[in-house]
């Protein structure tokens, strides 16, 4: 972190960059938030760690607006996030500079409380430079621990590689924090019966909220006014009036993001309600994958993806194909 | 006092509800929120705090107001019915009650609410103290006891035994209609005092509770509002409801028609102050940019609420928007930015 530091520092002292994009130190060990850094004595605040689970992407394109370059931390996975939104054109590559940063796996508190953790004074373990597989927790209730794989982000059991996938340089080492595959869960339910599936997803959306978390942190969600902002939209934005309403908004969502969506993960990290948004996409990119050849969202800039280009080949996916 | 063993209460939720609705911590996939109890329900009692507060017990998160129904040329409009029967909220914690009494200042003045004014004289609150209090808690700032909740009934769990002790006419009555389940306890007043005074040993070391309010009053409302630190801390907020919906004094609704394709629904649902169509009036929004809302919902809790109700804070301390904003912003780093650069022009 203090490399980190020192680098951006002297990127803004010699006006290279005019900002820095990265995190601010919480008040409690593990609520770091996104913050801007303009001046030298800013930094004191400057935190990297593990519980900087934010892709700062997004905000990219409100700083491609900005007088001068920003200097943006982007961890591995938020690189293919950058990468879309330069293929959508919605932020400016001449206006970041991007220092890809180390990771070892993003921690998640939630995960860390569900095992009944609380009471927290201090965590260990989560520190970029830290070694140990272990997080030793001190609480009100006496010290704990729990393994740092155990309170990893879904994302980071998936984990799409160490490698950063657009740079200016890279500060810090990466490590490999795959440990499932990543269409396990998709599998387990396309297996279901449509009732169980039905059932499944019913049951995990009655708990939305429609606090729209999932899509105003989301990347590929970056249309000015959303469509379900409208107020001549005939619906809600902000209640669930019926039950089928709560289904729509995240299927909708789902369609909207598919072939763009990167898998970053920020739409399940950041539910309230703990519900696996993320399952929609990966259902998208895993047909994606199957029907138009292998294909990940963010992994070069690209000028048309699998469903925004067209070629005499393509498949004809649906009843009608099958029908001949 | 009455108690009755822990792995005994279904038998007093049975009891419960065999005359009235019950209202309590349900599990669903993996999250606890306040629902109807049902046989299968999966009760989680141990939980301190809910994932949304149980305001919706009172002031449901959407809700008809009435139906329009067209038949040929002819409308008919059909009222929605009041809450007629008595219901029962259990294991509401001390800050939660405190947020009903927020949003009795809002809806039980002139001119009252009348879905929720039947709803509150319907519904029975029994109270449950926080066993154990967390570090995102700071209900002692705002006055309130975490380990001697005030409502028509308080419970305190102590050893695998819940304690029952009612404390107003309503609890009374619904302690009658059920304590055939109940066992009495002489020492149980010892037993809870020796609780309560665990319970605040706890809270002691909590680093929340020590927060300061200086400064924040009905009084410092040009101050705050004109103060620099606003602009550097809406910054990483994503716009999305999440504190708002989470919150249990956050009253603020919208109202809206569904078409139902033969007649409209018009119905309320929460609003936030955070969403860019908050107060949407013809000639546009008076709050055009996200400070602007930012701002908004911090100086309705500290500053506007306690202006308009003698001195009373409308944020409870609950910690649930410190525990759920995606982006880790909350009202305790707001009232500490300001402790630290104290408002001040740059």
């Amino acid at each position: 972190m203090q490399e980190l530091i020192a680098r951006a520092k002297e990127l803004l002292a010699d006006g290279t960059v005019a900002r820095v994009l990265g995190w601010k130190a919480g008040d409690l060990p593990y609520n770091p938030e996104p913050a801007y850094f303009e001046k030298e004595e800013d930094f004191k605040d400057f935190v990297y760690n593990s519980f900087c689970g934010a892709n700062l992407s997004k905000f990219m394109i409100e700083a491609s607006k900005l007088e001068g370059k920003t200097l943006v931390c982007l961890k591995p996975c938020d690189t293919y996030s950058f990468n879309q939104l330069l293929s959508e054109h919605r932020v400016d590559r001449d206006k970041a500079y991007i220092v890809g940063v180390g990771c070892k796996g993003k921690l998640d508190i939630e995960k860390i409380k569900k095992q009944g953790i609380k009471g927290i004074k201090s965590i260990s373990g989560a520190e970029i430079s830290d070694e140990a597989d272990t997080l030793t927790i001190d609480t009100i209730y006496g010290e704990k621990t729990c393994a740092f794989s155990d309170a990893m982000l879904e994302r980071c059991h998936v984990c799409k590689g160490k490698e950063h996938k657009i740079y200016d340089e890279i500060i810090g080492e990466s490590k490999e924090t795959k440990d499932a595959e990543r269409f396990a869960e998709v599998e387990r339910i396309e297996a279901m019966s449509p009732e169980e599936k039905f059932a499944f997803f019913r049951k995990e959306l009655s708990k939305c909220i429609r606090c729209n978390a999932c899509r105003n942190v989301c990347p590929a969600c970056s249309c000015r006014k959303c469509v379900f902002d409208s107020t001549k939209f005939d619906s809600s934005q902000k209640a669930n009036v019926d039950s089928f309403e709560e289904k729509m908004f995240h299927i909708i969502r789902a369609f909207h993001v598919a072939g763009r969506c990167t898998d970053c993960g920020e739409c399940s990290r950041v539910c309230p309600q703990g519900i696996p948004l993320h399952l929609f996409n990966r259902k998208f990119i895993k047909e994606i994958d199957e029907l138009y050849g292998e294909y990940q969202a963010g992994e070069t800039v690209v000028e048309k993806g699998p469903l925004t280009s067209y070629t005499f080949d393509d498949v004809e996916p649906g009843i009608v194909a099958e029908r001949g | 006092m009455y108690k009755i063993a822990k792995e005994n209460l279904s038998a007093l939720f049975r009891k419960i509800a065999e005359s009235q609705e019950l209202y309590l911590p349900i599990e669903n996939c993996g999250q606890v929120n306040y629902g109807v109890w049902t046989e299968d329900a999966n009760v989680n009692i141990d939980i301190l705090k809910t994932v949304k507060s149980p305001k919706d017990a009172f002031f449901p998160q959407s809700e008809n107001l009435y139906t329009c129904v067209k038949e040929d040329k002819k409308i008919s409009i059909k009222a929605e019915q009041l809450k007629e029967q008595d219901f029962v909220v259990f294991g509401m914690k001390a800050c939660d009650i405190q947020g009903v009494e927020v949003l009795d200042k809002v809806f039980l003045s002139e001119p009252v609410d009348s879905f929720y004014k039947a709803r509150r004289e319907h519904g029975v609150i029994v109270a449950m103290a926080c066993g154990e209090p967390e570090e995102t808690c700071f209900c002692k700032v705002f006055g309130i006891d975490p380990a001697d909740p005030k409502a028509d009934v308080a419970t305190w769990i102590i050893d695998g035994e819940l304690f029952w002790k009612p404390l107003t006419d309503k609890g009374e009555a619904l302690t009658d209609a059920v304590k055939d389940v109940f066992a009495e306890d002489s020492s149980a007043d010892a037993k809870v005092e020796a609780k309560k005074e665990e319970i605040n040993k706890i809270t002691e070391q909590l680093p929340y509770m020590k927060l300061s309010l200086e400064g924040w009053n009905g009084d410092s409302l040009d101050e705050k509002f004109n103060s620099p630190v606003w602009e550097e801390l809406y910054k990483p907020c994503l716009a999305c409801g999440t504190c708002t919906f989470v919150c249990p004094t956050c009253q603020c609704y919208d109202i809206k028609d569904y078409d139902t394709g033969h007649g409209v629904q018009r119905y309320r649902c929460w609003d936030s102050c955070m969403y860019s169509d908050f107060t949407m009036m013809a000639h546009g929004n008076n709050r055009n940019s996200q400070m602007q809302r930012y701002r908004q919902r911090f100086m309705h809790k500290l500053v506007y609420f306690p202006a308009n109700n003698d001195g009373m804070y409308s944020c409870v301390g609950c910690g649930r928007c410190v525990e759920k904003c995606p982006q880790s912003l909350n009202i305790v780093k707001v009232i500490k930015a300001f402790e630290n650069q104290g408002g001040e022009k740059a």
